[in-house]
């Protein structure tokens, strides 16, 4: 069996990957697939850890999670739809209106 | 027995029906065609004068003495108490009331019956002129006013009815209201009247408070309202010795009434708007200045002769301003060119008659003249109206001559009026004068001797009238010549309708000395000499038949002289008039220039009042204009404008100086909002890894217990 540090070594870097994607790129869609990056680096260390202490909970979370991402991606990807009608754009620089 | 029946029941119909159509043509007149505007307020004239005619029937089918209807149709003003002069504190109320007796019955007949005949007349005259609605809607208005008057049953509702007529009086003058004399005219004589009515008003309040009551009579009511009446409280107060004979009190009653009656029937000196008035269309001047509203002074005075009976002075000053004003009047009238002028003097010198006969209490013999008089002066005027509608609108009299074949409708109606004015027997006037003449020598013989003068002037300018008019050669231009023609049927009807009353007219007071019984006499006789304890009785000296026939063959002899007179100045020329009027140049100016009185007046009021006027105006630009109003104005704006600044300056500086303040405080955090969320991203991922840096220690904690 793998030591621990490998699990979450993977984790952390999907999820500075996940980070980056979503600071620097400036498509919507992209930033959205960043934050199942994000998401997915949580499943992996609530796996990993759950593994390590025999304790199935972290698993059901990381269905959970599974389940949330799902639900979040419909949400995000129909504001997403309603934005582009509006604005006929999906770049995320431009949606600055509610600035000073 | 008292009298009853529909017609006396239905007393207030004869008012309204006229009222009724003067609404109409006044609100919606425009829109009605001439022939609807002329059945509408034509019939209902005749309406007014059949209900008449029957209440007149119905109230001469009851003994002489009962002959009363008092009809009050509800309170109509209860300004409660008031203190009586002798201390009594009573109720005081007024009625809107209709009262038909002896008197009003006369009044209410002539003013529907000739009232009747001058709207048929004025469907032809009027038929060509613009505004034909408003002229019929204020005849009718005229029509329910005067029958107000006459009909009223007591001195308010009385007065109502002389304000409406002087009302309608003063639209119908100003009827051509372009044209400027005209509305001047119309303004002359509603101011002149105003004078007069306000004589009459106080007399009013002086009744008022003398007697606590204005009702005229409370004879024709129940029980109940029994000695509620002027006359009722007269004599009671005779009997209670409270006042007597020639008391002051009610020779000033009397004198003030009479200024209203001045005012109203242009006696002297409130005369001078009558010969304007005649500005006004023909059958205006007909109905209004000389058949109805200008004898409404005459009813007035003998509606209130129990007052004038009990008051000798103010007696003897209506004989004397009456006799005045008719010689006045008359000598007025010999040269006048206008034929309506001409008629408009001698109307007022008829007036002047009616008032002598009141003065020399002889009221049934006033009333009489009145009425004989509404016939031919209506039919005069509606003749001369006729002449200026053949003359093509002409009206002087120095243009005319030689209608006598080419009108004959107009001449001989005219011919009959003016002999029945003359005073030729048996024609209507005839009989009035000399009653009135026969009184006023029992009076006192110098009245009659200026009443007989006056009877002669009148006789000669009524036929240098007829002659200028109708006979001789034409003197009109030849345009106006071509047109000549006589009147529609419309309007000869009524002309020959009131010829017959001015023949037949007086014959009902066929005096005793010539075998007939003066029917008329008789049937005033409940209101004008009503029995009164402690009332001085009338002095009747009964005049011999010799005196009686003297004076009718004077009278009969004094018009033929003033005939045969014009008949050798303006027929045969015997007499040149030039000549005498260049012989007496200061009198025959002095006259035409109607004794320069209307200057008179002028300078004497009317710039007296103008220049006050001028003055008071410039009082009000300099004064309350200048300092009060302006000066208000410019504190006013003074104090804006410092509030303004304040409210500039302070209050809206101190708001902007805090929205400044935040603005200027937030620059440096501004810049943080970008709007993007990647920004935002970033920040919260900064915040995340200070937190975690800062709780460092904890951090290591949870670990090494989750480990």
């Amino acid at each position: 069996m793998l030591p621990i540090g490998h699990y979450l070594f993977l984790g952390l870097a999907l999820f500075i990957i996940g980070v980056i994607g979503v600071v620097t790129r400036r498509n919507v869609i992209v930033i959205l697939m960043s934050i199942e990056l994000i998401l997915n680096a949580v499943n992996i260390n609530l796996v990993a850890f759950s593994r390590l202490y025999g304790d199935v909970a972290g698993q059901v979370f990381a269905l959970f999670i599974i389940a949330d991402a799902a639900a979040e991606a419909a949400v995000g990807l129909g504001i997403i739809i309603a934005f582009f009608r509006n604005r006929e754009t999906v770049l995320e620089d431009e949606m600055d209106l509610l600035k000073w | 027995m008292t009298p009853s029946g529909y017609f006396l029941e239905h007393l207030w119909l004869i008012p309204l029906f006229p009222l009724v159509t003067a609404a109409l043509m006044l609100f919606v007149g425009r829109r009605l065609p001439n022939p609807a505007v002329s059945v509408l307020c034509v019939g209902s004239v005749g309406f007014s004068f059949i209900f008449a005619l029957g209440a007149v029937v119905q109230l001469l089918s009851a003994d002489p003495e009962h002959r009363f209807t008092q009809q009050i149709l509800f309170e109509w003003l209860t300004p409660g108490q008031m203190l009586l002069g002798n201390g009594h504190l009573i109720r005081f109320t007024a009625d809107w009331g209709y009262l038909l007796d002896p008197l009003s019955s006369v009044m209410v007949l002539v003013v529907t019956g000739v009232g009747f005949l001058i709207h048929i007349y004025s469907v032809g005259y009027m038929g060509h002129e613009g505004g034909y609605y408003r002229f019929f809607g204020y005849m009718n208005l005229f029509m329910f006013s005067m029958l107000t008057l006459v009909l009223a049953n007591n001195m308010l509702l009385m007065f109502v009815g002389w304000e409406g007529v002087g009302l309608c009086s003063y639209l119908l003058i100003g009827f051509y209201f372009l044209k400027k004399s005209a509305s001047d005219a119309g303004k002359k004589a509603f101011i002149v009247n105003r004078i007069g009515d306000a004589g009459f008003i106080l007399g009013i309040l002086l009744t008022a408070a003398t007697f606590g009551t204005i009702r005229f009579t409370s004879a024709g009511l129940g029980d109940a309202a029994t000695n509620s009446g002027i006359l009722q409280a007269l004599n009671s107060a005779l009997e209670a010795h409270t006042l007597a004979a020639g008391a002051s009190v009610l020779t000033a009653i009397a004198l003030l009434l009479f200024v209203g009656a001045c005012g109203k029937s242009a006696q002297i000196p409130l005369y001078v708007w009558l010969p304007d008035a005649m500005e006004g269309p023909t059958p205006v001047s007909a109905l209004i200045h000389a058949a109805t509203m200008v004898t409404a002074g005459v009813y007035m005075v003998v509606r209130m002769n129990a007052i004038y009976q009990l008051a000798p002075t103010a007696m003897s000053v209506v004989a004397i301003v009456g006799v005045i004003t008719a010689i006045f009047a008359a000598s007025m009238a010999l040269v006048q060119n206008d034929i309506k002028k001409v008629l408009a003097y001698s109307t007022i010198s008829q007036l002047g008659y009616m008032f002598l006969a009141l003065g020399a209490g002889a009221f049934a013999a006033g009333i009489f003249h009145l009425m004989t008089h509404a016939f031919f002066k209506a039919l005069l005027f509606l003749g001369a109206g006729s002449v200026i509608h053949a003359m093509s609108g002409e009206q002087d009299i120095q243009k005319m001559g030689g209608l006598w074949g080419k009108i004959p409708v107009t001449a001989w109606t005219f011919m009959f009026a003016t002999l029945a004015i003359a005073g030729i027997p048996p024609l209507a006037g005839f009989f009035s004068k000399d009653e009135i003449l026969g009184r006023a020598f029992e009076r006192h013989p110098a009245l009659w001797i200026v009443g007989f003068i006056t009877a002669g002037l009148t006789a000669f300018y009524m036929f240098r009238l007829v002659f200028l008019t109708f006979f001789g050669y034409s003197r009109a231009d030849d345009h106006a010549q071509k047109h000549i023609h006589e009147s529609p049927q419309t309007m000869t009807l009524p002309l020959v309708i009131l010829a017959v009353l001015s023949v037949i007219g007086g014959w009902i007071g066929w005096p005793a000395s010539l075998g007939g019984g003066n029917l008329f006499e008789k049937f005033l006789e409940p209101v004008v000499s009503p029995a009164r304890a402690g009332a001085e009785s009338a002095k009747v000296v009964e005049q011999t038949s010799s005196t009686e026939y003297f004076l009718m063959l004077a009278s009969i002899a004094v018009a033929v002289a003033g005939i045969w007179l014009a008949y050798g100045f303006y027929r045969t020329k015997r007499f040149a008039p030039e000549l005498i009027a260049g012989k007496m140049g200061s009198v025959y100016r002095l006259l035409f220039h109607k004794y320069y009185v209307d200057e008179l007046y002028d300078a004497l009021f009317v710039n007296c009042t103008k220049d006050l006027g001028t003055l008071l105006g410039k009082f009000d630009a300099k004064v309350i204009d200048g300092v009060g109003v302006d000066g208000t104005g410019w504190l006013a704006r003074f104090g804006s404008t410092l509030s303004m600044w304040w409210d500039k300056w302070i209050i809206d500086g101190l708001l902007n100086f805090g929205a400044k303040l935040t603005q200027l405080l937030s620059f440096p955090v501004r810049f943080l909002q970008t709007g993007t969320f990647s920004t935002y991203a970033l920040l919260i991922l900064l915040g995340l890894a200070i937190l975690l840096g800062y709780y460092e220690q904890h951090l290591h904690v949870v670990l090494r217990g989750a480990r």
